[in-house]
């Protein structure tokens, strides 16, 4: 593909705060007319922010944005397509419920006398498609068809309104191999016509397929942009997969032994279009560690180990015998717990006191026919908050006031009130300040030598090397090998993790 | 390449609909063959005048997600402000123009409302459903017949139809009225924003709606319809009277629902809702026919009728989400 070297968009020391968080911290981004940008990063690396930054759903705190030359500032998305740069969403923004052709021209319909033209407007359409080498019925729902084709509607509409700048938010997340092709397809037709994409994704394959160049966010930073050919898969994945932690952090402090009989154990357990089948086998006093890119796999097997997916193959035994976790409250009732990934939707009860947020599920374990008195649920609130350090001047203030750490360590208590046994943790240090992202680790340690067998999800390698005993590594929902003993090292998963995607990729 | 079970969602609810109405017109005709008769289609479509007339405005708002519970009050305010003004000597033309203006823009106002203090239209509407109607009673109790010789010229007028029917001004003004909204529901950019909106309001607003107008203008058609059914039901009844057309707007939600569109928004038809006023005026006459019945009957059918087609959008909507996932299950 031939790219002009002149920066058709031109950000400079982008920064955006939100509430206690940098999300953008000085980024410089610049795309070429004619190139595909493939933006990538971690979850909260910045990626959406950037996006919603450019296209004027936020506003921003600081830096420039040069759009062919011009310094411009979107006050909206509408206003940003008049400008030219369209969006398109992994979700389709469309309309389900109207036609193919209503879709291409809503609020700019051909009309004749003042009423709409439904021949003009047909035809129009379909010359419209034809460029996209589509050939659907204009007047057909747009609902009935596939995503790939909704989203190539959308891709449509997006370029012929905007027609400078398009960007693809993970538009290839819910198709399937195929419909990528016809996708990768229309994409390289619309960089040949000058077109300035920027590709979102968290598929290594598809940047390699795909892109031009490759700009990598870590934590609202920027890691680097780099020509696709100097790139192979082992940097690329080491590049989003950085470090962060300090030295003291990483030092394993560990003097518990792990037992040698397994607490549970899975045995080709997997659920259709969820997680394939897998083997775990889970020991008191061990910790687990699950790696993987976003979309691995990785929260999917925390929620079906949980329950909250119900296992529709292979089989799981806890203390010798089998046993059918069909949901959350059979977990529970095992001895199993979960902290989730997104705490603010999954986790906490945002308006309820610390001390309702811990012993949440104790209560739920009980039953609500025995409640616990109020002396006995503060007793029990009081103890957890001095034993974890929970930061809070009383317990009742409503948790949603608390800092991200202490939400998280909140959540945890929630769970070491039930006297688990087997605890998941989705992300336990996300979102928390570096402080307390320490504190956490080290509480996960001392958790694992008072004898609880524990698995960890987490995106932050360094992590998952300091208190992981063995490593569990996904790939596209898929458990592909297991890393133990001398093996687990910063270096040894993220070859691990690239090493299959080069597999796959061939 | 589209199966049996891929109808197009937006026409089955609208087949469905057909079929109710010509499968219950065959009942009723079964039983009493006069039914058939071009009289008792005529007197259908007047009886149910007022009643199409609002429904028109009601699908609107339906299909853009809203709901309009004040357009019962809106006719018996247009009714007793008739009554009132011509006793005192206005020229009943002048009235109708009066109405209509004053309910236009009292919807024009709720739309306001529903849009800019973001309230819920079930909140909006209800205020405005109590303000019309204490409004009416401000200026009467009692009702009052309406005298005039316009009147009198305007509910004479008929036009006469093949085998001895009559179909009377406000029949045909019905009839206007509808053909009226099935252009602008499906030949106007009105009309598509109207769907978007209804479809999913956040990507409407992407998409470049101007959801501030349509949203004000969806609720200043409904009342001004609602208005002119109130001008209709005035010539139908020759009188004004506050506690007219109580629960109307009920019945009328009623009939744009069994017409077929749904009340989430987004799909459904103008002519759908003409066969679901069609179906509750043929209950009606059934029942009126029967002699029997007690005309409880009416609301209990309705009742059921309505039931029904709940439970048939749910199964739609269900189907639609379970096509959706296997499409999903099958790209994974």
């Amino acid at each position: 593909m031939q790219a002009s070297s002149d920066p058709l968009l031109d950000i400079r020391g982008l920064t955006k705060i939100f509430p206690g968080v940098k999300a953008l911290d000085g980024v410089d981004f610049t795309l070429r007319a004619g190139e595909v940008h493939a933006l990538l990063g971690e979850n909260g690396a910045g990626k959406s922010t950037l996006i919603k930054v450019l296209t004027g759903v936020h506003g921003r705190d600081g830096g420039e944005i040069r759009l062919a030359g011009a310094p411009i500032e979107a006050r909206d998305a509408a206003d940003a397509q008049r400008l030219g740069i369209g969006t398109v969403y992994q979700e389709v923004n469309l309309l389900p419920n109207l036609t193919v052709a209503e879709n291409l021209f809503m609020g700019r319909e051909p009309t004749r006398f003042g009423f709409t033209d439904r021949r003009s407007l047909r035809r129009a359409a379909a010359a419209l498609l034809k460029d996209y080498g589509l050939s659907v019925d204009p007047d057909s729902t747009l609902g009935d068809h596939s995503v790939a084709v909704q989203q190539i509607v959308a891709i449509a509409r997006a370029v012929d309104l905007s027609g400078r700048v398009l960007i693809l938010d993970e538009p290839t997340a819910s198709l399937d191999a195929g419909e990528v092709v016809v996708l990768f397809d229309v994409v390289r037709g619309l960089a040949r016509r000058g077109i300035g994409v920027v590709f979102v994704t968290h598929f290594l394959d598809q940047v390699f397929a795909l892109a031009d160049r490759v700009t990598v966010l870590r934590n609202g930073r920027l890691v680097g942009t780099r020509a696709i050919g100097d790139l192979d898969r082992l940097s690329l994945v080491a590049m989003m997969l950085g470090r962060e932690l300090s030295a003291e952090t990483l030092k394993r402090h560990r003097t518990g032994r792990v037992a040698a009989e397994p607490f549970a154990r899975f045995e080709g357990y997997g659920r259709r279009a969820w997680v394939q089948p897998l083997d775990l086998a889970i020991r008191p006093g061990e910790v687990v560690g699950v790696a993987g890119l976003l979309g691995s796999g990785r929260t999917e097997t925390a929620k079906l180990l949980f329950g909250i997916k119900e296992a529709d193959s292979g089989r799981a035994v806890v203390d010798g015998r089998p046993v059918r976790i069909a949901s959350p409250r059979v977990a529970a009732a095992l001895g199993f717990g979960f902290c989730p990934e997104d705490r603010k939707t999954e986790g906490i009860v945002g308006d309820l006191s610390v001390r309702e947020n811990i012993v949440l599920a104790l209560q739920a374990r009980r039953g609500w026919l025995k409640p616990l008195s109020g002396q006995e649920s503060r007793a029990i609130a009081d103890r957890f908050v001095k034993l974890l350090d929970i930061r809070t001047s009383d317990i009742e203030k409503p948790i949603r006031l608390l800092s991200g750490g202490n939400q998280q360590k909140a959540l945890l208590a929630r769970w070491l009130a039930t006297e688990p046994r087997f605890l998941i943790l989705d992300e336990p240090t996300r979102g928390i300040d570096v402080g307390a992202h320490a504190e956490i680790i080290r509480l996960i340690e001392r958790l694992c030598d008072d004898g609880l067998a524990l698995l960890v999800v987490s995106s932050e390698i360094e992590e998952i090397v300091a208190y992981a005993d063995r490593v569990a590594v996904m790939r596209d929902r898929r458990l592909t090998g297991v890393i133990e003993g001398d093996g687990v090292t910063v270096d040894g998963i993220v070859r691990a993790i690239a090493s299959e995607h080069r597999e796959a990729a061939s | 390449m589209r199966r049996l079970g891929q109808i197009n969602p937006r026409t089955l609810p609208l087949l469905a609909t057909l079929g109710v109405f010509i499968l219950a017109y065959a009942l009723c005709a079964l039983q009493f063959p006069a039914m058939l008769s071009t009289r008792v289609a005529a007197n259908l479509l007047t009886d149910n005048a007022f009643l199409g007339i609002v429904a028109v405005g009601m699908t609107f708002v339906i299909l853009s997600g809203g709901i309009d519970l004040s357009v019962g009050s809106v006719i018996a305010f247009a009714g007793v402000f008739l009554a009132v003004t011509i006793r005192a000597g206005l020229d009943p033309i002048v009235g109708f123009a009066l109405v209509l203006v004053l309910s236009t823009a009292f919807g024009a106002v709720m739309g306001a409302m529903i849009h800019y203090l973001e309230t819920p239209p079930f909140i909006v509407t209800l205020a405005g459903m109590f303000l019309a109607r204490g409004v009416c009673f401000l200026m009467t109790t009692d009702s009052i017949p309406i005298d005039h010789p316009v009147y009198d010229t305007l509910s004479g007028l008929t036009w006469r139809i093949p085998s001895g029917g009559r179909l009377s001004l406000i029949a045909v003004v019905m009839l206007l009225v509808f053909v009226a909204g099935i252009v602008l529901a499906h030949r106007t950019r009105f009309g598509t924003a109207v769907y978007g909106l209804g479809g999913n309001r956040a990507s409407a607003e992407l998409m470049g709606v101007p959801i501030a107008r349509t949203t004000i203008l969806i609720y200043a058609l409904s009342s001004g319809l609602a208005g002119l059914a109130g001008i209709v039901f005035s010539l139908y009844t020759s009188a004004g009277y506050s506690l007219a057309a109580t629960g109307v707007e009920l019945d009328t939600i009623a009939a744009v629902v069994i017409g077929g569109t749904l009340l989430t928004g987004g799909v459904g038809t103008v002519a759908g809702t003409f066969l679901g006023v069609m179906i509750q005026g043929l209950i009606q006459t059934y029942v009126i026919f029967d002699g029997t019945l007690s005309s409880w009957w009416t609301k209990i059918v309705i009742g059921a009728l309505l039931f029904g087609f709940i439970i048939f959008q749910r199964g739609l909507v269900h189907l639609a989400v379970r096509r959706r996932q296997a499409a999903r299950l099958a790209a994974a």
